[in-house]
């Protein structure tokens, strides 16, 4: 086969990789596999089409087109796919097809449907759109009369195989592949494809379906290339064919009582204003405009969410937003006559658009406010400032949902809710924002939803009855609860709020779910009371609700549901970093028993309590709030915590506590705390030894990590950097301080690091090489590496890397000086391993050749295969 | 024929209904309320000069007749004597005619021996066998806890309604206190309990052959089942006590509860808003800070049920919440056999445990807590236990009145310090009466009743789930409870709306019995011959003899008409059998008038007039002076004495019909 186009770019010393990679790669499973010594640059080069491809293609072609063989699987069909989809981007499909024949055979062979299996059908329909794509391939193809075979009426539609929904969604797939220029535009109009398209809209299969609108929009947006620029677009009427007959099918779709036809015409809609910004789609809106406004008359709306998607869809484009026929008035209408439940994705999506007039935002967000002021208002709480009990003509209707049935009831609240809860966070958010009747209302949901609220009304009796226990609701609104904390709330509303978070954070009915949102909402709150008393202390009333808080904490602590106990750390966790050094604080928490109960659940047999457990005693302990010691016993628990952690790196079976206890050491090591600092190099001597021998991959990464920080901070310690010194900083020596590399060697660090190096998972194997590369950096960053292979004992050094690098780890790397150890770093070619570290594991594996191998063996058809047949 | 439900508890928890149905009297439970014990004072086992040095209670008047009787403490009244229960009605059905006793749990036959020993009862008692001997276990507890303090006095003075009229609450309000009795005896309890005959569930037990009562696992307890009542064309569901929560009991079979003409409910949680996982989680956090801090926990409760579920989840607690080395103790005279049974009992627990059984394990962990000495359990607060007793600890005892048993004594000790806690489990009785005569208490008091009965949402979709023709259950279903009105969530909404009892009450149900079973002999069957008289029906006339014996109805062939006998008048009456006349054919279908008419005419009549009436026609024979009256159901002639013309006309209208 000819090279001119998928030319094989060997490797740079000549030999080509990929043979002997990929056998390699399939024999060990590790994709890197040499540590290069001289750091010679051997990067290879993606290959898209080369000669062994090009002579596996046409045996792949044969294998295809028999219709004995055993098609390979769908995913390896996909994936050829997409390998062509690849190469006819960057290259000439036309060249492509002509360098191999076996192509065009394979297209020709499937136009006798009978001998093939409909999942090749699919896939010749996408391959042959994927060629066409281009316009001389098209011709080409065209000249045989392929593609009409294919597409045209005679084609695929006759084929017995069209019942089957691949074949009919690869049809519609190569089509939408091919409708790229203008000759696919005449061959859609001559070959009636259109009309089968219209048909395929309502197919039973959704997929099928959903990619014939697609299709339409295609074709629509095809037709009306290049009619944009500087003449007006005439109106519809003088539009080309094939764009009018799409334009009346819509149209007509539009008029039909049937709902799924009405959904069709407005997805086709909604896809077309969303994806093209062209001025004629105007004229489309402006003729189309009162057809969408007739549905609105229709009792019940059809297709109510699509219309919804569609009138978001023309308010956010840019066309169409500032037309004449904008679609303010449309959708004012529109919001007014939905039921609630559907017109508050529309409410919201309204409030989101950028520009939208000031009217149409109130009425959306009356609109979304309906929900809570009708709860409100059954509940005789105060309704709030003029505004929020407006429109009220929708409120019977949104009343009606509330009390309707349980599910409708939920769902309205929820998506109201979360509404609501996303729109205060962006920047479109309604000013005024009714605070204060909003925490009201959060607060009275959460009150029914326990039961706890006095109904003054049969509707809130009836509410009370159905939000009782239910966790959808509470969950939502703990969570708006929690946002509505950014806003500034009076000192009254504040006291509601801690009192319901703390009801809901008592309550033994309260699911760990619910009591998961419970906390975090209570650290939002806590958060906020710290801002609006203006200092970084805790407000008085934060400080009265922490006195209750910790009983409450104490029990959670406690439970016996585990997921209760794991949130009660976390939110432990929390405060104490909030609030740790804040001395009410302190005083409140050890005057708790909630330290000492956080150092037994050390021991819980859950992994993940324990996991969190160690965060928030090393926290705790951190910032000297560790359990006050009560007995002898306790005090031999506060000294140990250290050991304690230790004990559960080295022995802790799951893999969540031990790295939680890396975390905690390495901040430690960081904050220089005391028991880290009394004597550091046996610290990461001991961490380093438990860490080596650790299955878990996390584990390692995280043992890099607090190398990494005692690597810094010691460098740090022997060349103290002055930030105000006048030497530049190129100036300043690198060459290390003797005793920082003498500290290094001392350690147990090397061994580990380079362990790392060659370790079976790769983000160790990555980070140990950032590290080294690092470290290299900092001590010999200019030496060649010819200068460095004279160190004493460097060769031994290299033997043991080298029966690393093969799998052989037993063998210790042994004592290593100062000075072997940088010729070490210097020989390395650590570029080149990042290099390799960056491919993911698997890409010899996802290389086109592996696939047409793969595909191949599994009919038998590669030669050492055959050899094997008898 | 109506079907009569004589209600004798008012108790939703504790029923006792008759129903009388089909010439059967069928007693479903016999639960006894115990909360009439909370207005006496407790027993102790030791001496407590606390309660013995209670101030007697004088009347506003400062009369002091009743200072013997009754006893004042933290502005509390009680009666000073031995505890009385409050027993089902008794005058409102005479309970010697009751025929069976179906019992549905353990704690709904604990008023069986004043029913069976005390009214003539002469029937049979049906139960499963856990039932039965937990049940046993349970009377064995009360009586052993009120017969070991043995108290003299008997107060009835102040049971005259007069003189109880000028009692403080809750006294005066008490119902029927004249019927209150003192606790039966041990030899009570045993004659009680060999009236039971034991059964399994699914098992079909025939009544006198005229129903049929069928136990079906209820998910709530041990044995605990509800009862099906049935016969050929009537259903009666019977659901008491039941659960759908998976704790160790089999669970509840629901399928054959469908198709009811009537679903009697009773026995839904008391305590409606609490839902059992939340509580138990309670528990063990209250359980678990009490003992960190060097305090007791002491729970009172029933020797079985809700406490093997209580150890199941501390067993999976204790070393989670580093309690591994504090002991729990569980006193009460049946201790040690309420943990064995539990573990005998394989067929009875639900799945999970029964496939321990075969491995072979000990269903319940109970079992390896006593091994490993965490849970010891002991008879009495007397002997071994004064000498292994170990604080802190956490002690399992009864009784949960907090009136008798050892629990009393519990109360005294740790009462006073405010380390320790009582936890109440127990749904039965109200903890702040069972509290009122320890006032003032320092110890720490959590509430965390376990109740794994259904509860309003699981009842709705049962109901939707087997959609019973009517439901009748206690009037506090029907309503919110009292101290949670906005509550429409916490009553029974059903279609058509439940219809609802109180004590001595009296019910017709809601349905009437209109079909009745008859057997056909197959001989008998033979000599039919149906004819289709319409597409799908046919019909056949059948001469036969009814034979009536225990409720069962047969149809046998008639006897062959026998040649006269001199003898014939004697066989007759020998043999009871009735005479067989020579039967005449049936007729059905009907006239057409036109047609009639014109066969009329066709046969000589003439001058024919037709008349419509309310009912159909009347043809008119002028000449022959003669009418022919045809309605939907008769078809008369009526002519003057001419009978060769009535036999005629009989003839022209019988061409019109079918005969068979």
């Amino acid at each position: 086969p000819r090279c001119t186009f998928w030319t094989l770019v060997p490797a740079a010393d000549g030999h080509q990789e990929w043979d002997s990679n990929s056998r390699l790669a399939r024999s060990r499973g590790v994709a890197f596999s040499y540590l290069a010594v001289g750091g010679k640059d051997r990067r290879t080069s993606v290959l898209i089409m080369d000669p062994e491809c090009s002579r596996l293609l046409p045996a792949l072609c044969a294998v295809l087109a028999d219709p004995r063989q055993p098609v390979a699987d769908d995913t390896c069909l996909e994936k050829l796919l997409d390998w062509f989809k690849t190469v006819t981007e960057t290259e000439s499909s036309l060249q492509l097809l002509q360098d191999h024949p076996c192509l065009v055979e394979l297209l020709s062979h499937v136009l006798k449907p009978q001998d093939v299996s409909p999942r090749v059908l699919s896939f010749a329909l996408r391959l042959a759109g994927a060629f066409a794509a281009q316009e001389d391939c098209f011709q080409y193809l065209q000249q045989g009369d392929l593609l009409l075979g294919l597409f045209g009426e005679a084609g695929a539609l006759g084929w017995s195989a069209w019942s089957i929904p691949s074949v009919r969604s690869g049809w519609i797939q190569g089509l939408c592949a091919l409708a790229h220029h203008p000759s696919a535009l005449h061959f859609l109009a001559d070959s009636g494809a259109v009309d089968t398209v219209f048909s395929l809209q309502g197919d039973p299969s959704l997929f099928v379906a959903s990619a014939a609108s697609q299709l339409l929009v295609y074709i629509l947006a095809l037709s009306m290339q290049g009619r944009d620029a500087g003449s007006p677009i005439p109106e519809v009427a003088a539009w080309p064919v094939c764009a009018q007959k799409i334009v009346s099918h819509v149209q007509e779709s539009l008029h039909s009582t049937a709902a799924p036809q009405v959904t069709q015409a407005l997805n086709v809609l909604t896809t077309t204003f969303g994806r093209c910004r062209s001025p004629w789609m105007e004229v489309l809106w402006g003729q189309l405009s009162p057809l969408v406004a007739s549905l609105l008359k229709r009792d019940p709306i059809p297709a109510a969410h699509s219309l919804v998607d569609l009138l978001l869809s023309v308010a956010r484009s840019p066309v169409l937003s500032s037309a004449a026929c904008g679609p303010w008035e449309i959708l004012a209408q529109t919001l007014h006559r939905l039921s609630p439940t559907q017109a508050g994705p529309l409410a919201l999506g309204t409030l989101k658009l950028q520009r939208c007039p000031q009217e149409l935002r109130t009425q959306a967000f009356g609109i979304l406010l309906q929900p809570l002021a009708c709860i409100l208002k059954a509940t005789a709480q105060a309704p709030g400032p003029p505004g929020l009990l407006d429109g009220t003509a929708g409120g019977s209707m949104t009343v009606d949902t509330l009390l309707s049935s349980k599910s409708a009831c939920v769902g309205l609240l929820c998506q109201t809710l979360a509404h609501l809860e996303e729109l205060q966070t962006l920047p479109q958010c309604p000013s005024p924002w009714p605070q204060e009747p909003l925490l009201d209302a959060a607060v009275i949901i959460l009150r029914l939803c326990d039961g706890s609220a006095d109904p003054s009304s049969s509707g809130a009796g009836r509410l009370c009855g159905t939000l009782a226990g239910c966790i959808r609701v509470q969950r939502a609104a703990l969570d708006f609860l929690g946002t509505l904390s950014q806003g500034m709330s009076p000192q009254e509303s504040m006291l509601q709020v801690f009192a319901i978070l703390l009801k809901n954070l008592e309550s033994p009915e309260s699911s760990p779910t619910v009591l998961k949102k419970a906390f975090q909402a209570t650290l939002r709150w806590l958060q906020s009371s710290v801002k609006t008393s203006g200092c970084s202390d805790l407000s008085p009333d934060a400080l009265l609700f922490l006195g209750e808080l910790f009983p409450v904490l104490q029990k959670r602590l406690c439970s016996p549901c585990w997921e209760v106990r794991d949130s009660a750390l976390e939110f432990l966790t929390h405060l104490s970093q909030h609030w740790g050094g804040q001395a009410d604080f302190r005083e409140e928490l050890q005057s708790s028993e909630v330290p000492m109960l956080a150092c037994q659940l050390l021991q819980d047999p859950e992994s993940y309590v324990r996991a969190s457990a160690v965060a928030a005693t090393g926290q705790l302990f951190s910032r000297g709030l560790q359990a006050t010691p009560t007995s002898s016993e306790n005090l031999q628990a506060q000294q140990g915590l250290l050991m304690d952690l230790m004990y559960i790196l080295s022995t802790d079976s799951e893999g969540f506590p031990r790295r939680a206890v890396l975390q905690v050491f390495t901040q430690w090591l960081r904050d220089g705390h005391a028991d880290v600092a009394r004597d550091t190099e046996w610290f990461v001597t001991t961490v380093l030894q438990a860490v080596s021998r650790d299955l878990d991959w996390e584990v390692r990464v995280q043992g890099l990590e607090l190398v990494q920080v005692f690597l810094t901070q010691t460098l740090g310690r022997f060349r103290p950097r002055c930030p105000y010194a006048v030497t530049l900083p190129e100036a300043t020596s690198p060459t290390p301080h003797p005793e920082f590399l003498r500290t290094l060697c001392r350690l147990p660090l090397f061994e580990f690091v380079f362990r790392a190096l060659f370790d079976c998972d790769r983000p160790v194997a990555q980070k140990a090489c950032d590290l080294l590369l690092f470290l290299r950096d900092e001590t010999a960053p200019s030496s060649g590496p010819q200068e460095t292979r004279d160190g004493p004992n460097s060769a031994s050094v290299e033997v043991a890397l080298q029966r690393w690098q093969e799998g052989e780890q037993g063998q210790p790397l042994g004592d290593l000086e100062p000075e072997a150890m940088l010729a070490l770093l210097r020989s390395l070619d650590l570029e080149g391993l990042q290099g390799k570290l960056a491919k993911s594991s698997d890409h010899i594996e996802k290389s086109p050749q592996s696939l047409l191998q793969d595909m191949l063996a599994t009919v038998g058809m590669l030669e050492e295969n055959e050899a094997d047949c008898y | 024929m109506k079907i009569r439900l004589y209600c004798l508890s008012g108790h939703p928890t504790l029923p006792c209904n008759v129903l009388k149905f089909k010439s059967t009297t069928i007693m479903l439970d016999c639960g006894l309320d115990m909360t009439s014990t909370l207005n006496f004072l407790p027993l102790p086992l030791v001496q407590s000069p606390r309660l013995s040095n209670l101030p007697g209670w004088s009347l506003k008047d400062g009369s002091v007749f009743l200072d013997k009787e009754l006893k004042e403490c933290s502005g509390h009244v009680f009666v000073d004597s031995v505890p009385e229960f409050c027993l089902p009605e008794t005058e409102l059905i005479d309970l010697s005619t009751v025929d069976v006793i179906l019992i549905s749990n353990y704690h709904c036959m604990m008023a069986l021996p004043y029913i069976t020993e005390h009214t003539g009862f002469t029937g049979t008692v049906y139960a499963t066998e856990p039932t039965v001997q937990i049940g046993r276990l349970l009377m064995e507890e009360l009586v052993n806890f009120i017969e070991r303090v043995p108290k003299a006095q008997s107060a009835s003075l102040w049971k005259n309604k007069d003189v109880q009229r000028l009692l403080p609450s809750p006294l005066k309000d008490a119902v029927e206190v004249t019927t209150w009795r003192r606790c039966y005896t041990m030899q009570e309890v045993n004659s009680a309990l060999s009236k039971i005959q034991l059964v399994g569930y699914s098992q079909k037990i025939e009544l006198f052959g005229a129903v049929q009562v069928t136990p079906l696992s209820s998910g709530y307890a041990l044995g605990s089942s509800n009862w099906i009542i049935q016969s050929h064309y009537e259903k009666v569901s019977y659901v008491s006590g039941s659960s759908l929560l998976t704790t160790h009991p089999q669970p509840m079979d629901q399928a054959s509860l469908k198709n009811s003409d009537v679903l009697l409910l009773t026995g839904l949680t008391q305590i409606p808003t609490a839902n059992p996982d939340g509580m138990v989680g309670e528990f063990c956090s209250n359980l678990a800070l009490t003992v960190r801090n060097g305090g007791n926990v002491l729970v009172p409760c029933y020797p079985s049920g809700v406490i093997y579920d209580l150890l199941e989840c501390l067993y999976q607690y204790i070393d989670s919440a580093g309690l591994s080395s504090i002991p729990f103790y569980f006193i009460s005279p049946v201790a040690n056999s309420s943990l064995e049974f539990s573990q005998i009992f394989a067929e009875w627990l639900c799945h999970n445990k029964q496939s321990k059984v075969y491995l072979p394990e000990p269903p319940f962990p109970h079992a390896e807590l006593i091994q490993t000495n965490k849970l010891k359990h002991y008879p009495s607060i007397h002997g071994d236990f004064s000498n292994d007793f170990r604080q802190p600890c956490v002690v399992f005892t009864g009784h949960p009145s907090l009136r008798c048993g050892d629990v009393v004594h519990f109360m005294e000790l740790w009462g006073k310090s405010s380390l320790n806690t009582v936890i109440f489990t127990e749904p039965d009785f109200s903890y702040l009466e069972a509290l009122a005569p320890y006032q003032p208490l320092a110890m720490k008091c959590v509430y965390c009743p376990i109740d794994t009965r259904l509860n309003f949402i699981q009842v709705s979709k049962l109901l939707k789930e087997v959609q019973p023709l009517h439901v009748v259950c206690p009037e506090q279903y029907t309503q919110p409870p009292p101290a949670q009105s906005h509550r429409m969530d916490l009553m029974i909404d059903c279609q058509p709306p439940a219809m609802s009892y109180r004590r001595a009450e009296v019910l017709a149900l809601p349905f009437k019995r209109r079909y009745e079973k008859i057997e056909i002999m197959p001989e008998l069957a033979d000599s039919l011959v149906p004819m289709e008289i319409k597409p799908g029906i046919s019909l056949a006339t059948v001469s036969a003899v009814l034979h009536t014996k225990d409720n069962k109805h047969i149809l046998q062939p008639p006897p062959r008409p026998t040649q006269p006998t001199s003898s014939k008048k004697r066989k007759r009456v020998s043999e009871d059998v009735p005479d067989c006349k020579v039967l005449k054919p049936l007729l059905s279908g009907s006239i057409p008038v036109e047609q009639f008419v014109q066969t009329l005419e066709k046969h000589g009549f003439s001058d024919i007039k037709v008349e419509d009436t309310a009912k159909g026609h009347i043809v008119l024979l002028q000449e022959a002076e003669t009418l022919i009256q045809l309605e939907e159901d008769s078809t008369h002639i009526i002519c003057d004495n001419d009978e060769t013309l009535r036999v005629r006309l009989r003839d022209l209208v019988l061409k019109f019909l079918q005969k068979f």
